[in-house]
């Protein structure tokens, strides 16, 4: 192969943190023009070794080069010069800013007074360019999640990077959201320049990338060819064991009382605009009902009225007869799983043992005369981790340290520990591994055998299919129609999502 | 006689208001960065003693505040060590420094014997005196020392800056979200560094011109009196906006001159309860406005550059 034409090569690469070596000699080597895709279990190094390209991390030891030239990155504006662009897998925009100004945010220029027209223009003409469409004037709190990715991408390809690095870009795209990012990704490439694509839907990683790379535990495992790849043995390199995402078989429940009852529910969303419309649901014990829906038809409304987090304009939402009025403090009522794990989920400056103490901090024995028992809190933390499999050197690290998924984990291993009646679990495999997903579904199961009512919300049609005894498609705040999980079909709840009613519904 | 008083009060206002008005666009950065210069109060309290200090041996003014100008900067310097490099907790360092002052004026001054008698020369009116004898702009605006029509220009100074300058967005983005800000390839040490030290100097500089441009005299101990915290509030009131915050300046300049004017006419209301007038507003105002204002995100968090 010619030397000349590796864009980006990370040599040897070694970093550790207290406890962990999140990257052991890793090499890593992209082509102009191809997308390398990095692929490997939650806590396995990847955005680490992302973080080091970037100049966000010093690696302990190990090379850099970026056009065959070798270089030294000690900060994001050193990267940014080398012709680096980087999405993060936890967005890093200012939310009170406008799109145009967290574009051209850091940008060096002479001009000490802020000049929008030409950025415009740019931003626009990158904006058709590349088929990702963001009004320039937008805040960006005001944005669906979907639009603020556009934004971190347009971000990057502002700045003319040559490597562009996507952490997990899809992680918060729907499946038409994603097709379109793979189409704006092969635009990018055939300008020669090159894309590290992370993500842990193999889809994708096959459809997307020219090479993968596995690393597992921080040691590359392998390079392979996408050509030569399949799905079973990607996700056998990565996992070690092989793992597919099925519907299992389930037994049938025999106690049916509702726990989760919604009358005509109407509610907001934070624009203003009305997200539930007479909104009527009702989840029985031992059932888990799928909520299918493009991300922004009423989900995160939905699952917030029921939390309590959001007051319904109108409406009734009782759980085992008791009104919904507040957030509900009793650990055993209802397990919520936030649709965002960093803002609503945890306390990231709190460590993993106080996380997952946040609900239990008033029981026994975690608090005695007043005094909260840091040796059983460890215990119980220990305990946790083990349980639930999380990566984490010891319950006494900040939780923000953790790697994505693993935080994810934290979330579910608190909410759900508890045996709480009802689970509400907004998009709790998001950013999971595959290994993790499936435990996420056992889990999941298994509250439901034990006779809990779930309500699984998620943009994933193979997950919600895989899961649900009932699945609900969700269009502009009502209810398009039912399904029953065992006939289910990607097709008609795909018709559904799009808003259109086919004979299927029931 | 109602009417001079009136006139009276509300030239008085909006000269109380100025060294307010200074202090708060200075901290309306910082804050705006993400950190609070609860230090400000004691910041302003040495300013006001090196500036009568200053003018005094100094005879020029210019020189007296450029010497607030100066102590402000060393001042901030300290704050920022502490708050940004060290992340101790904003609240306390404040306190300290807040202390520290007291302390330090009160030394100084009483070394200082000679200026216990003499007056520093006070501020001169921007406006020729023939201007002053207009009715009622004439006394209330005209006749103002220069020093007001700076803070209000400074205000000026301050939105633009701060909405329409790379360095304002800079700031504006620090606060509410320091590691996109760090990605973005911005320095958020130095960005904070820079926000402190102007709040310091805007705050020296507003407790010299407390002194020059009214009595022209330092009182020990209580000169400023507690007019940095009334700052603090100001900024909340104004939600972090200049504009909105001179407003909010001006109303408690306004609250403190009634409340001299009211102990010196025969009131029934006892004195302590007339002083307390501007406190109250301040607290009356801060439980309307908190809830509609948008706070900086990070406000008062000690930023750490490692993951998050
Ligand atoms: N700043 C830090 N301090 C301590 N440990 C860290 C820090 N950053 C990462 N780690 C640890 O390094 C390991 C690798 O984390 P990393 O975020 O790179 O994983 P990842 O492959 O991106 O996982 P995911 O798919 O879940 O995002 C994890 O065990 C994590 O806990
Ligand atoms: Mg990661």
């Amino acid at each position: 192969m010619n030397e000349n034409s590796i864009l980006l090569k990370m040599q040897d690469i070694s970093k550790s943190f207290p406890g962990v070596l999140a990257n052991d000699h890793v090499t890593i080597e992209c082509e102009k023009g191809h997308v390398l895709g990095l692929l490997g279990e939650n806590g396995a190094g990847k955005t680490t070794l992302m973080n080091i390209l970037y100049g966000l991390y010093q690696p302990d030891q190990g090379k850099i080069f970026v056009d065959g030239k070798q270089v030294v990155i000690n900060s994001p504006s050193e990267a940014i010069n080398h012709g680096i662009g980087m999405v993060h897998q936890h967005f890093k925009l200012v939310d009170t800013l406008s799109v145009i100004e967290n574009v051209i945010l850091g940008i060096p220029t002479n001009k000490a007074v802020l000049d929008f027209g030409p950025a415009k223009k740019k931003l626009e003409k990158l904006c058709k360019e590349y088929e990702l469409f963001v009004d320039p004037e937008e805040i960006v709190w005001r944005l669906p999640v979907g639009k603020q990715q556009w934004v971190e991408i347009l971000k990057a390809l502002y700045r003319d990077c040559k490597v562009l690095v996507l952490d997990e870009p899809t992680a918060v795209l729907t499946p038409s959201e994603s097709d379109q990012l793979c189409r704006a990704i092969r635009k990018i490439t055939e300008q020669g320049r090159s894309v590290v694509f992370i993500s842990h839907k193999l889809r994708e990683v096959i459809e997307i990338t020219d090479k993968v790379t596995v690393i597992r535990d921080g040691k590359v495992i392998g390079t392979v060819n996408t050509k030569e790849a399949t799905q079973s043995i990607l996700a056998e390199m990565m996992v070690g064991r092989p793992v597919t995402i099925e519907r299992k078989a389930r037994p049938i429940i025999k106690e049916h009382s509702a726990v989760l009852v919604m009358k005509n529910v109407n509610a907001f969303d934070d624009r203003g605009v009305q997200a539930l419309k007479d909104f009527n649901l009702t989840v029985h014990a031992g059932e888990i009902v799928g909520v299918a829906g493009v991300d922004g038809n009423g989900q995160r409304e939905l699952s917030e009225c029921i939390a309590g987090l959001r007051k319904p304009s109108s409406g009734s939402i009782t759980i085992q007869d008791k009104q919904v009025t507040n957030v509900i403090a009793d650990p055993s009522f209802v397990g919520f799983i936030p649709e965002d794990r960093q803002k609503t989920g945890l306390v990231l400056d709190f460590t993993v043992a106080e996380n997952l103490l946040i609900k239990d901090y008033k029981e026994k024995p975690y608090v005695k005369n007043g005094f909260l028992q840091y040796s059983e809190i460890k215990k119980h933390a220990e305990h946790m981790i083990k349980k639930y499999n999380i990566k984490s050197p010891s319950g006494d690290i900040k939780v923000k340290t953790l790697s994505g998924g693993n935080q994810q984990k934290v979330v579910i291993a608190r909410e759900l520990d508890a045996q709480p009646v009802l689970d509400v679990a907004s998009h709790p495999t998001r950013g999971l591994d595959l290994g993790a997903v499936s435990n996420v579904h056992d889990i999941l199961l298994n509250e439901r055998n034990r006779g809990a009512a779930v309500l699984f919300i998620s943009a994933e049609l193979q997950e919600v299919i895989a899961l649900s005894d009932r699945i609900i498609v969700l269009y502009s705040g009502q209810i398009m129609g039912e399904l029953d999980g065992e006939t289910a079909d990607q097709f008609t709840i795909g018709q559904m999502m799009l808003g259109q009613t086919t004979e299927a519904k029931k | 006689m109602t009417y001079e008083i009136i006139l009276d009060w509300l030239q008085a206002s909006l000269r109380w208001s100025a060294p307010l008005i200074i202090c708060a666009m200075g901290e309306i950065f910082a804050e705006r960065s993400g950190i609070i210069n609860m230090g400000i109060e004691g910041i302003m309290l040495c300013g006001a003693l090196c500036g009568v200090a200053v003018s005094y041996y100094a005879q020029s003014q210019a020189v007296a505040l450029f010497a607030c100008a100066i102590l402000g900067l060393v001042l901030g310097l300290i704050v920022a060590f502490l708050t940004v490099s060290r992340r101790t907790n904003q609240v306390v360092t404040g306190l300290m420094i807040n202390l520290l002052a007291i302390g330090a004026t009160n030394v100084i001054f009483s070394v200082l014997t000679v200026m216990r008698h003499k007056r520093a020369t006070t501020f001169g009116a921007l406006f020729p005196e023939s201007m002053h004898r207009i009715p009622l702009v004439g006394p209330v605006l005209f006749a103002q020392p220069f020093t007001t029509w700076i803070a209000i220009f400074i205000a000026f100074i301050a939105s633009f800056v701060l909405y329409k300058t790379r360095w304002g967005l800079n700031v504006r983005a620090v606060g509410d979200n320091p590691q996109a800000t760090a990605t973005a390839g911005l320095s958020v040490i130095k960005l904070k560094y820079q926000t402190l030290i102007l709040s310091s100097i805007a705050a020296s500089v507003a407790g010299g011109i407390l002194t020059l441009a009214s009595s022209g005299y330092f009182a020990a101990g209580g000169m400023t009196g507690g007019r940095g915290f009334i700052v603090l509030a100001a900024v909340v009131v104004g939600g972090w906006d200049p504009m909105r915050t001179m407003f909010a300046c001006m109303l408690f300049g306004a609250t403190d001159a009634a409340q001299l004017r009211l102990q010196t006419t025969e009131s029934i209301i006892p004195t302590q309860f007339l002083q307390m007038l501007p406190y109250v507003i301040t607290v009356v105002a801060l439980t309307i406005m908190v809830k509609r204002s948008r706070v900086p995100k990070t406000w008062g968090a000690a930023y750490d550059g490692r993951r998050s």
